[in-house]
């Protein structure tokens, strides 16, 4: 803790904006992945020699790939309304955590070699003139290190008057960096075990069927209930997919629990499987489609071999983005399963529907004396939705907690529904050498909770993220909070869940 | 001069023609592999289609961003629209109706679009953190656009150039005729630049004027659990790989 700077708390009302501190973040950067992160993947192991050379191709194909990225290219006037707006920019005030001087790491290449103007200015060395530069390894150092400072939250995009998404332009150059043998241990090598093991925290099948009996076992001398956590068990009728830390760390397993406390109160039959043990899609934050897709077909596998007819995902924002906004793409289409559902479905649509119908039943004196808020995780809120309207997923999960608790309290506007920060973690940066940027990328978020803590006497913040979950259990403590501050939805469901007299 | 003018024309034309057909081409060709809106989203792609109208003509996400921008585009934008209009009976015998009734609006919208600049300008320059991701480049587009503006304004209120003959001449060149057109500096001035930035525009940021409407962010419609979306190269990658 003592080597970082932990920023100043001030009011969220005041909207701060830091002045400009050049170079504040230049050294923060994750390890390099090496050949046996970079090789399973397909990646060369180390920077190739003619690194230049292969990186502008891949761009190129990029480019011609991603009309997103194109146009983003082309489009930016500089107008700024993005630069006050990114958690790692108020965090750090470091210039080039604004979405656009981000963005402008990838254009100054992108003008450089692809524009006729840069093409021709360049050549006789004005390419400054229009924000063109030569791509040198000094730069492609600035892209490592500052594309991983960058959650991919989008928040930048909504406040763009073109919807110009920094996430895009993260995402695709972290493809090239991986093109060229210059990609980020973290991701790599947790991909690596989704492909070997099934799951981001290398569980093998046979520890989790033992922890889940273990589960099982708790779960009966709490309740008195066989509240089951089934696991490969063919003909149930819903799939669950969720991300692996669920399955253990808290507060993320009392989610877990709370998910299955909903299939037993609600009698629908469910199975987890030791093929899909993840939810959680890191292909995304490398900007790699085939990564993504080999990553995603294990769920669809999995759905098929084990015979069910919905798949539910458990509370994960980038997870939800990639199974609700990309899952039918990557690896549909889902004939096989039962069309009155959407294919995927989230844990938190399933239980606001029985909570409505009366399939469940709640009393909220289970988490007495807690007054909750709620973070909007920044993938479920700006790149996906939950229900049949649109912003379902600001609604559905308030609608869960208030039927859960005595009190909630929303945070200031500016840091909620679409305007939500990231958690600071997110985005394939939730690894431990990267601690300074996250405890200062959580900053906005901090003072958001400071704020109904000290002024509206909140005790807990709810989320629905395993990453913001993972970040916040890390970071509150050094704003001073308590780590278990944080809570999963579903253990607030957990708690206020009435078993067994359902009838 | 005449026939000066009237070959930059043609050729700053040609060059925004061709320029802006090819990149629009470039954008509607390139793939849009995934979906991706910005959410909360429209369902359908009329929703969609009427989000991008809302940014075009409003400004919607501006106005959500930071206010005193907002107000500085939108009275460029408004008066470099009303401006752009208003210039249309240079091109038409008879003038339009709409066009003939703006013309008294000329002057307000000149005002606003140079007013609207200058501000932009020096907000540019005064705020460290728009100064910082400012390259030359911004300034000379600014400056080009204020120099176009402020010297069409004085063509209008003080040094009165001789509009029947400069009409004649662009009527002229749009028969292939080439006209003369009268000999004052400013007028040569106020349309060399206008036809340096006909020829900029396709290699510039002013591509964010066709662009915005090839925004996935913004023109996707949030459909992703109800419709499958494929798009050719997906496809193909999915095929090879079965």
């Amino acid at each position: 803790m003592a080597d970082i700077q932990i920023p100043v708390l001030g009011d969220p009302d005041q909207r701060e904006i830091p002045s400009l501190i050049p170079g504040a973040m230049a050294g923060s950067k994750p390890y390099v992945a090496q050949p046996p992160h970079q090789e399973p993947l397909g990646f060369p192991g180390e920077l190739v020699p003619d690194w230049q050379e292969k990186a502008l191709g891949r761009m190129g194909d990029l480019l011609s790939k991603y009309r997103s990225l194109q146009v983003y290219m082309d489009i930016c006037v500089k107008c700024g309304a993005c630069t006050d707006k990114c958690h790692y920019f108020l965090g750090t005030g470091d210039p080039k955590n604004m979405p656009v001087a981000r963005q402008d790491l990838f254009r100054s290449v992108y003008r450089r070699y692809f524009t006729p103007a840069g093409k021709m200015l360049g050549a006789v060395g004005l390419g400054g003139l229009i924000g063109a530069k030569e791509f040198t390894k000094d730069l492609l150092d600035e892209w490592f290190n500052y594309f991983h400072q960058c959650s991919q939250c989008r928040r930048c995009s909504v406040f763009c008057p073109y919807g110009i998404d920094t996430a895009e332009v993260s995402m695709a150059a972290r493809e090239i960096m991986d093109s060229i043998g210059y990609g980020q241990k973290y991701c790599n090598e947790i991909i690596g075990k989704v492909h070997k093991i099934g799951n981001n925290l290398g569980l093998p099948g046979p520890a989790l069927i033992d922890n889940l009996e273990g589960l099982e076992e708790d779960m009966k001398d709490e309740t008195g209930q066989d509240v089951r956590f089934p696991i490969d068990e063919e003909g149930a009728e819903v799939l669950l997919v969720t991300p692996s830390a669920d399955f253990f760390a808290e507060p993320h397993v009392l989610g877990l629990i709370g998910y299955a406390k909903v299939f037993h109160g609600a009698g629908i039959s469910w199975t987890l499987s030791t093929k899909a043990t993840e939810a959680g899609n890191f292909g995304m934050f490398i900007g790699n489609y085939e990564q993504m897709r080999k990553i995603a077909m294990r769920i669809r596998e999995a759905a098929i071999e084990l015979k069910v007819k919905r798949i539910v995902f458990g509370e994960c924002g980038h997870a939800w983005r990639v199974a609700y906004s990309f899952l039918t793409t990557l690896v549909g289409p889902w004939d096989f399963l039962d069309p009155r559902y959407p294919v995927p479905q989230h844990i938190l649509e399933v239980t606001n529907g029985l909570i409505k119908k009366g399939g469940i039943k709640l009393d909220k004196s289970g988490n007495d004396k807690m007054v909750l808020t709620v973070h909007d995780s920044c993938n479920v809120a700006r790149a996906s939705r939950m229900g049949d309207f649109p912003g379902g997923q600001f609604v559905i999960p308030r609608e869960v907690i208030k039927s859960c608790v005595p009190k909630f309290v929303d945070m200031h506007p500016d840091t909620t529904h679409e305007k939500t920060f990231c958690c600071g973690g997110g985005g394939g940066l939730l690894t431990d050498e990267l601690m300074d940027i996250r405890v200062k990328g959580a900053k906005p978020r901090m003072e958001a909770l400071k704020d109904v803590v000290d002024n509206q006497g909140v005790t807990h913040m709810a989320s629905m993220c395993a990453i913001c979950k993972a970040q916040f259990t890390k970071v509150l403590p050094y704003y001073g909070y308590d780590r278990e501050m944080v809570v999963s939805v579903h253990q607030l469901v957990s708690n206020a869940i009435i078993l067994g007299n359902n009838d | 001069m005449s026939t000066l003018f009237a070959i930059l024309f043609y050729v700053a034309f040609a060059t925004l023609v061709a320029g802006l057909g090819f990149k629009i081409a470039q954008y509607a060709r390139t793939p849009a592999p995934l979906k991706i809106p910005t959410t909360p989203a429209p369902l359908t792609q009329s929703g969609a289609a009427f989000r991008v109208a809302r940014e075009v003509v409003v400004f919607e996400s501006l106005f959500k961003s930071n206010k005193p921008l907002w107000i500085f585009a939108i009275l460029f934008h408004f008066g470099l629209f009303v401006v752009l209009a208003r210039h249309l009976r240079y091109f038409q015998e008879p003038v339009w109706f709409p066009v003939a009734l703006i013309q008294p609006l000329g002057v307000w919208g000149g005002l606003a679009m140079v007013g609207g600049l200058l501000l932009l300008t020096l907000r540019r320059m005064l705020l460290t953190r728009i100064a910082y991701i400012t390259a030359p480049g911004d300034y000379i587009m600014l400056g080009l656009l204020i120099a176009i503006g402020a010297s069409g304004m004085m063509m209008t209120t003080l040094t009165h150039t001789d509009v029947v003959a400069v009409k004649a001449f662009f009527l002229g060149l749009m028969r292939f005729d080439i006209r003369a057109l009268p000999a004052d500096p400013v007028l040569y001035a106020h349309l060399a630049m206008v036809a340096l930035l006909m020829i900029v525009f396709p290699f510039s940021k002013l591509l964010h004027a066709p662009g915005i409407f090839f925004s996935p962010t913004r023109n996707q419609s949030d459909d992703p659990r109800e419709k499958r979306h494929l798009c050719d190269w997906a496809a193909k990658l999915e095929a090879e790989r079965n």
